[in-house]
């Protein structure tokens, strides 16, 4: 540990709004994107070839017109992989790169064509023929609960005494909730590219946020060591959870494309294909039943959970326990019976996405909260208030984990009263009493959301620091840049430990051959775990450091100063590249790796009970919306938000995460809606029929700030994760429009609405609503 | 002739000598050129990722001289004669120019794929002087997809802009030639022979089209685009409408208003908007600035869509065709053009010459309303068009038009029939709500239901009794809720 003293905030270090450090370049066009790479001399570019069907036996596969085509080099299939067909990401072993005489979802790769361009290799893909014999599939939640096809057993977590807790309520309700899935749209779509290298060595540049386990898919896939496999990735045209594992499988083609011929090559997805093959957030079902007292406290809640988890395993286990980790949102549940099923569908697997299974786990929450305030009359934040966690004996998780540091109650009082909710409720209220077709909604809902890799092993770090003898500084970590800032805080970090400018740090691509064995970038974690893991790698410079310069200027090393590029000692000055050009050639290593694990975390999961959060993140979003009651559309009019991202490493990437997380939040609930027909195809493929927020659907009126407050958790300078939280924030707008519709019906029934919440989904939960004054009958 | 395709790339005279008509600009930017700046998003004009921005020396443009390109569906040589500008072009002498450095200072980037494009529709709207409110920075932009930052960081920057000092720019400079473009190469790939032709004038293009009845008509490929990105199609022949002298002409008269078949929405819009204001914010929902710059008005009808979103408008209005075939001319009624789905009145060679708007008529009210899931840039679910005159409280003449509720845009005529001559109250419109339900027999798709497109149909018509106003949108009606 540093022994110096620094000077804090100096020039670009910590807690400053530093731009993201590719911002010009984003500008310029100068970002180097996988696909912007030089053509290297003799490229191949690839495209696969996909399955049509759901569920069906290859009956027979003729590619011969395919290797036949104009400039073709060679197809790949399951027969050419020499090792391994499969990159499930935790040894399910159902993620095949290439079908081999069964395809399990309609847009699995059956082949791959490389050719000498990409129009030749898209040209030759749609010449296979195949003959297909269809199997029976299935395709939905309910077909998949029918069928019993559970990819794993239901899992159980439990608080209390359930049954006797709803049995002995005051009042009781049951209901259910269907939550749709969404795609990440990333804008950059999966992309790699292969460079053989000698010994048959490749490097692997892919857009993914887990470089470690593209390595080591590709090595087994290969059947080589995990050494001759380098994959890097300078930045992703977006992640948000969809590059976590999915990357694996592009990377692999063309992997195996360079392996086969020799050559380089390269495969992105168009954005179509992207769609149709790649996974998604899960599709959720939940049903529940709760017991309350005339207040709205629970007595307990039960809810029975059902995702569509796709054709593979892939992270659903995790993600469906996430769900369950976040069915309390910020609320003592008193008592509580969560169960959960990952069910197996003749889709595309679902996958990690942007609050991975949480998002869908806190809309049942909420969903009750609306729920008991209609069935009582009141409102729904004074129900939601008294079930806020609380003191002893009201703050224990269906996990076991007790809410420490709980920010909830303190930011949800500030917001209600900064944004004037008392009186922006009443005001919507009067306006509905006078508007009988267009109806205003309001809600203010909070966000608990737990930090850590909840698969304990996940939660560490590698980082790699150099120092050059000139002073520059040539920084490296585990964590992967996909947009979120990542690179810029961790070079903040660094750039406080040597109290030196940013501009003297060089960020570099995230590399399996500078950082092994990392995590994915993921879980909100990539701050918190690379940068306190560069800290630490910095730190162990800065010690030798401190300790030739307190040996030169004859001090205590503790009187060795830091700050504004200078390193002062006894009557002694350095700048930085001084002392370190006076260490080099004392001969003292300038290099370090730095590592970091997160402390005091455990669970086990097969009685789902331990301590699986370091800390929690909180918020609250106050949303007001209006409905056109004749055709459904609605459109956000205002947000307000508070949100805590602990001691703020950089307020202006946090700000920014959380209104890009908030509006893609709001696309999810309300207009990106994913349609597959009845035969298990994806209707929903590209933009043009799959509608993530455009510009003005960002509310007209976004007030974003920051909780000020301290943060007791020992984090890297105590700041707070940001990545995840703020999507959940949106569940605001998916409840205001509840209310909005619930204002129909006089606010005497809870609606019957489903996410997300397009025009026909509203119209029909108006409809359904047994008092229905407002739309003429037809 | 001529067989160089010749623009302005960046201040650059680039010549490309008979290149395969359907190559996109952007395909040549990035692999060509090594200009990779533009990116592709989604190769169907919906992201913007892709975005350039270009001006035509000979272009009329009501929306201004600078306009904003997808380069993903916009085939090369239909930029012959251009001006065309890239992100790459924008900064000088290692300046940012001051959009760049305004989405640098107020943190407008994340992962920085879509902020080319960002970049450019800000540059074409600074360009022509745009105005930096909300409402005109959403339009700019509804055509660049941004996953990242939610937007708000991208329209505080576009509100600084003009806040920077100026820096040199690009003018626009005359075609490099006036001789007639004309291409012919053989695909490598599928070994056909593909052909392009860019008549000059409308008789040139009459007689080229009845000589090659096959070949595909382009204007902006904001559809034909999107055969050759998505599906896949080898187009032999294809029309350029572009370089056709005065067939993007707008003529006013006293009976009502003519737009060319070539006549983009954006050298429309102002007519329009001129003379039907509920009319011109439909055009403003029709697919994006950048959509709006490339597609044409003629187009949208020729291609005998379901879901577009002029056709139900314009046949609400009365709008007439004239069809040309060779040095034949014909006038039909634009509702008769549309036979059944994928089917038009139109025979081998025949084009759409212009269409015919007769000017509103007094007291008329005309309202449209669109219904889809996202409010800007998004393909109608149900598409509504009511032209209403009233003689005192008796319905004198009454048009009802729908698109996304058949196979083609059509007439609600029974609805239609229940209410002319009747008393405009609610019992009668409720009365013709249900006709609806004989009028059309809609289909479910990943848009809407079938059962939700009817109710929907139904409750505009009532919207339309209720509304007072030609205000299109939700909220603008409280005042008599």
């Amino acid at each position: 540990m540093a022994k110096a003293k620094t000077i804090k905030n100096i020039g670009q270090g910590v807690g400053k709004d530093v731009r993201h450090d590719s911002a010009h370049k984003h500008v310029t066009g100068e970002a180097v994107y996988i696909d912007d790479m030089p053509l290297l001399p003799g490229l191949l570019h690839l495209q696969p070839g996909l399955s049509t069907h759901a569920h069906a036996n290859i009956k027979a596969l003729d590619l011969s017109a395919v290797r036949a085509a104009t400039g073709v080099v060679c197809v790949l299939t399951h027969e050419d992989i020499p090792g391994v067909n499969d990159v499930s990401p935790t040894g399910s072993g159902d993620d095949p790169i290439f079908a081999v005489d069964k395809v399990v979802y309609a847009g699995q790769a059956i082949f791959a064509v490389a050719a000498t361009s990409l129009a030749a290799a898209r040209n030759a893909a749609a010449l296979a023929k195949i003959d297909y014999e269809e199997l029976p599939a299935v395709l939905t939640i309910a077909d998949a609960k029918a069928q019993d096809a559970d990819l794993e057993p239901a899992q159980l977590m439990v608080l209390g005494a359930t049954k006797d807790a709803l049995f002995t309520a005051e009042h009781q309700l049951k209901s259910s909730l269907r939550i749709g899935g969404q795609d990440h749209f990333y804008l950059e779509s999966q992309a790699a590219q292969c460079v053989p290298g000698e010994d048959g060595d490749l490097t692997v540049y892919s857009s993914t946020q887990h470089p470690s386990e593209v390595q080591h898919l590709i090595a087994h896939m290969l059947d080589r060591d995990s050494h001759a496999v380098n994959v890097q990735i300078r930045r992703m045209g977006g992640g948000f959870g969809g590059k976590e594992t999915q990357a694996a499988l592009i990377a692999a083609m063309a992997a195996l494309a360079s392996a086969k011929t020799g050559r380089p090559a390269r495969l992105v997805l168009d954005r179509d294909d992207d769609m149709v093959m790649t996974g998604k957030r899960h599709d959720f079902e939940i049903d529940y039943k709760v017991g309350f007292d005339s207040e709205g406290r629970l007595n307990g809640v039960m809810f029975d959970m059902a995702s569509r988890c796709g054709s593979s395993m892939d992270l659903s286990a995790a993600i469906n326990d996430r769900a369950m980790f976040h069915a309390d949102n910020a609320y003592f549940l008193n008592n509580a019976q969560i169960v959960s099923r990952r069910l197996r569908t003749n889709t595309v697997s679902n996958t990690a996405f942007r609050g991975f299974g949480g998002p869908q786990g806190m809309m049942a929450i909420e969903r009750v909260m609306d729920d008991i305030a209609l069935h009582l009359g009141k409102d729904p934040l004074a129900v939601r208030r008294i079930n806020l966690y609380g003191e002893k004996g009201r703050n224990q998780t269906p996990y076991g984990q007790f809410v420490r540091g709980n920010l909830a109650p303190q930011i949800i009082d500030q917001l209600a009263k900064d944004a004037d909710y008392d009186q922006r409720r009443a005001a919507a209220r009067a306006f509905n009493a006078k508007n009988r077709y267009i109806k205003k909604g309001i809600a203010l809902t909070p966000v608990k959301f737990g930090i850590s890799f909840t698969t304990t092993f996940l939660n560490q770090a590698g980082a790699l620091v150099h120092v050059y003898a000139d002073g520059s500084v040539h920084l490296n970590h585990g964590g992967t840049e996909m947009g979120q800032g990542l690179f810029t805080k961790v070079a903040q970090v660094v750039a406080h430990e040597f109290a030196i400018d940013l501009d003297q740090i060089k960020i570099s691509a995230t590399a399996t051959d500078k950082v092994p064995n990392t995590s994915a970038t993921a879980a909100s974690a990539g701050t918190d775990l690379n940068g306190m893991a560069a800290q630490n790698a910095a730190r162990t410079i800065k010690d030798r450091l401190i300790a030739f310069a307190a040996q030169e200027a004859e001090c205590a090393q503790e009187d060795v100063i830091f700050a504004d590029g200078e390193i002062r000692a006894n009557d002694k000055k350095w700048s930085f590249a001084a002392l370190v050009k006076a260490a080099y050639l004392a001969r003292i290593s300038l290099s370090s790796t730095g590592y970091y694990a997160t402390p005091e975390i455990h669970y086990d999961r097969s009685i789902h009970d331990g301590w699986p959060f370091y800390y929690y993140a909180f918020g609250a979003a106050l949303s007001e919306v209006e409905v056109d009651t004749l055709t459904g559309e609605n459109r956000i009019v205002r947000v307000d938000i508070i949100h805590d991202v602990g001691r703020s490493l950089n307020p202006a990437l946090d700000i920014g995460q959380i209104e890009g997380g908030f509006v893609q939040g709001a696309g999810w609930l309300t207009s990106e809606e994913l349609v597959f027909d009845d035969q298990g195809v994806l209707r929903t493929h590209a933009p043009s029929t799959y509608k993530i927020p455009a510009c003005s659907d960002r509310p007209p009126v976004f007030n974003v700030s920051l909780f000020e407050g301290e943060n007791n958790v020992d984090s890297v300078h105590r700041s707070k994760a940001v990545g995840e939280p703020p999507l959940m924030l949106a569940i605001s707008v998916f409840s205001a429009i509840n209310d909005a519709v619930a204002s129909v019906a006089d606010y005497k029934h809870a609606p019957d609405l489903h996410a997300p919440a397009t025009p026909e989904s509203v119209l029909r939960a108006i409809n359904n609503l047994p008092t229905n004054q407002s739309t003429p009958k037809s | 002739m001529r067989d160089t395709v010749e623009f302005w790339l960046n201040g650059e005279l680039v010549r490309v000598q008979n290149p395969d008509p359907t190559q996109t600009l952007l395909n040549y930017l990035r692999q060509t050129r090594a200009l990779t700046g533009s990116k592709e998003g989604c190769a169907e004009g919906d992201c913007g990722a892709c975005t350039l921005v270009i001006a035509d020396p000979d272009a009329r443009n009501d929306d201004g001289v600078w306009r904003a390109l997808n380069a993903c569906i916009a085939f090369l040589p239909t930029l012959d004669g251009k001006t065309v500008i890239t992100v790459e072009g924008l900064a000088k002498n290692g300046q940012l120019h001051p959009v760049q450095q305004a989405l640098v200072d107020y943190h407008g980037s994340q992962c920085g794929f879509c902020t080319p494009g960002f970049v450019m529709s800000l540059y074409a709207h600074y360009r022509n002087k745009g105005a930096v409110d909300d409402a005109c920075l959403n339009d700019v932009l509804a055509g660049n997809l941004c996953r990242c930052t939610g937007y708000a960081p991208i329209i505080r920057a576009a509100k600084a802009m003009y806040d920077y000092p100026a820096i040199e720019e690009f003018e626009l400079k005359p075609a490099p030639s006036q001789q007639t473009l004309a291409l012919t190469m053989t695909d490598p790939i599928s070994g056909a022979v593909k052909r392009y032709f860019a008549p000059r004038t409308l008789d040139a293009l009459a007689q080229t089209y009845e000589q090659n009845p096959d070949a595909v008509i382009v204007a902006g490929s904001t559809d034909v685009g999107l055969w050759v990105s998505k599906g896949r199609k080898v187009l032999e022949t294809l029309i350029d409408i572009g370089k056709v002298a005065g067939f993007a002409d707008i003529t006013p008269a006293a009976d009502g208003l003519t737009i060319n078949a070539g006549a983009r929405y954006s050298d429309a819009h102002a007519a329009i908007a001129d003379k039907w204001p509920s009319l011109s914010e439909l055009v403003r929902r029709i697919g994006s600035t950048q959509i709006r710059n490339a597609g044409t008005i003629g187009g949208n009808i020729a291609n005998g869509s379901p879901i577009g979103d002029m056709p139900p408008a314009l046949i609400a209005l009365g709008a007439e065709l004239i069809l040309r075939k060779g040095e034949v001319r014909r006038q039909i009624k634009l509702e008769d053009f549309f036979i059944a789905y994928g089917k038009q009145d139109r025979v081998a060679g025949e084009f759409v010459e212009a269409v015919f708007v007769p000017k509103p008529k007094p007291n008329q009210r005309f309202v449209t309303y669109k219904i889809s899931k996202r409010f800007d840039q998004d393909i109608s679910a149900v598409c509504a068009a009511f032209a209403l005159i009233l003689d005192g409280e008796k319905v004198q003449s009454i048009r009802i038009a729908y698109g996304g509720m058949a196979g083609i845009p059509a007439r609600a005529n029974k609805a239609e029939a229940i209410l002319l001559g009747q008393s405009w109250n609610e019992e009668n419109v409720r009365a013709a709500m249900a006709a609806l339900a004989d009028d059309f027999t809609p289909l479910s798709d990943m848009r809407a239901s079938a059962q939700y497109r009817l109710q929907a149909a139904q409750n505009l018509l009532f919207k339309f009794w209720l509304d007072k106003s030609d205000a299109p949108y939700l909220a603008r009606e409280q005042a008599h809720g």
